[in-house]
């Protein structure tokens, strides 16, 4: 996916002959080759600690959620109804909560399900978006009108009301969660990518498939989409915190994940009742929630800094 | 000039007919009668039968949907099934509140958020630089709720500086506010501070130094009108967000606003309800972008120019 342009325009385009590789090099310098994205990530580790730091944070939070039966000596619905609602102790890291569960080991298997909300629907919405604005942008016309004011339409929608509205058409659940996210948030991507393919769709190597006869379908998704690729990664990075809040925001509602499966957000709802005699039980995964927000934002401010040069500090 | 308006006009009109079809067509294919849903399981078939076609619910969702906008137009947005007064009534009576409180909201983020970002902006790379950035991006990470129940615990609960819900006073109204403006205040803040950075750099600000202006002068009369101009822009992308935190705001600070009467008519099953509070949040958006582009119009004579 990350290798260089040249390479790729050197093997699609040129006859095989043994001295291709020097071919690739040679092109390269000619087009002053952009950097892959190995260096690229070297690049942002050396500059910004604060990425590097937080994607470390991700990983943390992501195997704890995966490992974590092996992290807790609780199961995450035992109740222990003789030691309800106890303040976090050596026994207890976070306390327990009104059934006398054990909250870090709720804490551990909700993460399950509020990374998944904010990567499964985030690449859904991005895969739709993206399709959806290369079309519009290359294409226009007819298309373009279509999808862009369809776009309009859900993005008028105050984002929070509309999940709300989807969620109960669909009814509750992590499936509908998914769903629902999804659909909320492709248009703001299909924009962006639809700006950023009518530029691209002005130079001249586009102009050159073109003009070989190349057929539109490759050009969209062979010769533009690979070129948002590098604002997708940056957005991808964006939306998935948002993606955390929204699923969290409509489960403190009562709308999203529903009982006995258990999300952050869910948890910070049923501790609500008790936050004036024990606000451990909301407070601790709002920290969680805020933390992975967090570590994803800052990520994505070292990938923007780094894969979009034009951007000034 | 007026043409270009006219035309901004024409569109938004057209989204916001757009976004009342798109919610009636997702209201109406939830499998069911609304009406039985309501009625409960022991309902009469013939009652049932009776009230559907009352309500015009038997017609084609179509037919249903120009009779709605017929009514919308005359102010008539139909009867909430679970408060039995009409929806018009009832959004009215919300709106005042949602109003109060996102307008304290975006006065609380616009004051936070734009001094500090000029703070931070002139002292680039400073402490206080690193400081305000700090606090704007634990501001953008925070939910809603957190930091509202954070305020609530501490300052009402622990404090009894403020009351914990309600909005008997305007008091009432300052710690929603508050835990509403925090999110835009963050991106507010980060918006002025690039902004301003970017600005500072043009050959214009130079010549105003080298005639001899101060740096307040350069700031207020040069920088910052040219600053505020994709601010303006963000005013409007978050009036959006302004709502839909307000759902979270105020459930949990009990006011009774547009988003808590969206989340009571999910939760009474109240479909002309719930139809009626998105579609006039999706129209608030809507007017909110309309005023944005046409200030943006008048602002930037760029545009004007070319318009």
């Amino acid at each position: 996916m990350f290798q260089s342009r040249a390479q790729k325009f050197a093997r699609r385009y040129e006859k095989p002959n043994p001295d291709s590789r020097d071919r690739s090099e040679e092109l390269k310098r000619e087009i002053g080759e952009e950097e892959t994205f190995f260096s690229l990530m070297r690049r942002m580790a050396h500059e910004n600690k604060l990425a590097v730091f937080s994607a470390i944070v991700i990983l943390l939070f992501i195997l704890g959620a995966v490992f974590a039966p092996f992290l807790t000596r609780y199961s995450y619905h035992d109740m222990d109804l003789l030691n309800r609602l106890s303040a976090p102790s050596a026994e207890h890291l976070f306390g327990t909560d009104e059934a006398g569960r054990d909250i870090f080991t709720r804490l551990l298997y909700g993460s399950r399900v509020s990374l998944l909300t904010g990567v499964v629907p985030t690449i859904l919405s991005m895969l739709g978006g993206a399709v959806l604005g290369v079309i519009s942008g290359y294409h226009g016309g007819w298309a373009d009108a279509l999808i862009m004011r369809l776009a309009d339409i859900m993005l008028a929608f105050p984002s929070m009301l509309l999940a709300m509205v989807i969620m109960y058409m669909l009814g509750g659940g992590l499936i509908n969660v998914f769903l629902t996210l999804a659909l909320v948030n492709w248009a703001s991507v299909a924009r962006i990518v639809r700006s950023e393919v009518l530029a691209l769709k002005e130079t001249e190597y586009v102009e050159a498939a073109r003009v070989i006869g190349v057929p539109e379908r490759t050009i969209m998704f062979r010769h533009l989409l690979p070129n948002c690729l590098p604002t997708m990664i940056v957005l991808f990075t964006l939306n998935v915190p948002s993606a955390i809040l929204t699923e969290s925001s409509l489960s403190f509602l009562g709308l999203g994940i529903q009982e006995p499966r258990s999300s952050w957000g869910l948890m910070v709802n049923a501790g609500r009742q008790f936050l004036y005699n024990a606000p451990w039980l909301s407070l601790v995964p709002s920290i969680a929630i805020m933390l992975i927000v967090l570590a994803f934002n800052f990520l994505g401010d070292g990938l923007r800094d780094v894969l979009d040069p034009y951007q000034k500090r | 000039m007026l043409h270009n308006a006219l035309q901004r006009l024409l569109q938004s009109i057209l989204v916001l007919l757009g976004c009342a079809l798109m919610i009636f067509i997702m209201l109406r294919i939830i499998p069911g009668n609304p009406i039985a849903v309501l009625m409960g399981e022991h309902a009469d078939t013939a009652v049932i039968e009776r009230m559907t076609a009352e309500l015009g619910l038997d017609q084609p969702v179509l037919i249903q949907f120009f009779r709605y906008i017929g009514g919308a137009l005359r102010g008539d947005f139909g009867t909430s099934y679970s408060l039995g007064k009409p929806v018009s009534a009832l959004i009215a009576s919300a709106f005042v509140n949602t109003l109060i409180l996102a307008l304290m909201a975006a006065l609380f983020a616009w004051v936070l958020g734009v001094i500090s970002g000029i703070i931070a902006a002139v002292k680039k790379n400073s402490i206080l630089d690193h400081l305000f950035m700090g606090a704007s991006l634990l501001g953008v990470s925070m939910p809603v709720f957190m930091t509202a129940m954070l305020l609530q615990y501490f300052l009402s609960f622990r404090l009894k500086w403020f009351p914990i819900a309600g909005t008997d006073s305007l008091a009432g109204f300052l710690l929603p506010a508050v835990a509403l403006g925090w999110n835009s205040a963050g991106s507010v803040a980060r918006l002025v501070r690039s902004t301003l950075l970017e600005i500072l750099e043009e050959d214009y600000i130079d010549t105003a130094r080298a005639k001899g202006r101060g740096q307040l002068g350069v700031l207020v009369l040069h920088a910052l009108r040219n600053a505020m101009l994709p601010v303006i822009t963000m005013m409007a992308i978050q009036l959006s967000g302004l709502l839909s935190g307000a759902v979270i705001t105020e459930t949990i600070f009990a006011i009774n606003g547009i988003g808590r009467l969206a989340v009571q008519a999910i939760s009474a099953r109240d479909i002309p309800l719930l139809q009626g509070t998105v579609l006039f949040s999706a129209a608030i958006v809507i007017i909110g972008n309309f005023i944005a582009d046409s200030l943006y119009n008048v602002l930037d004579p760029r545009i004007r120019r070319r318009g």
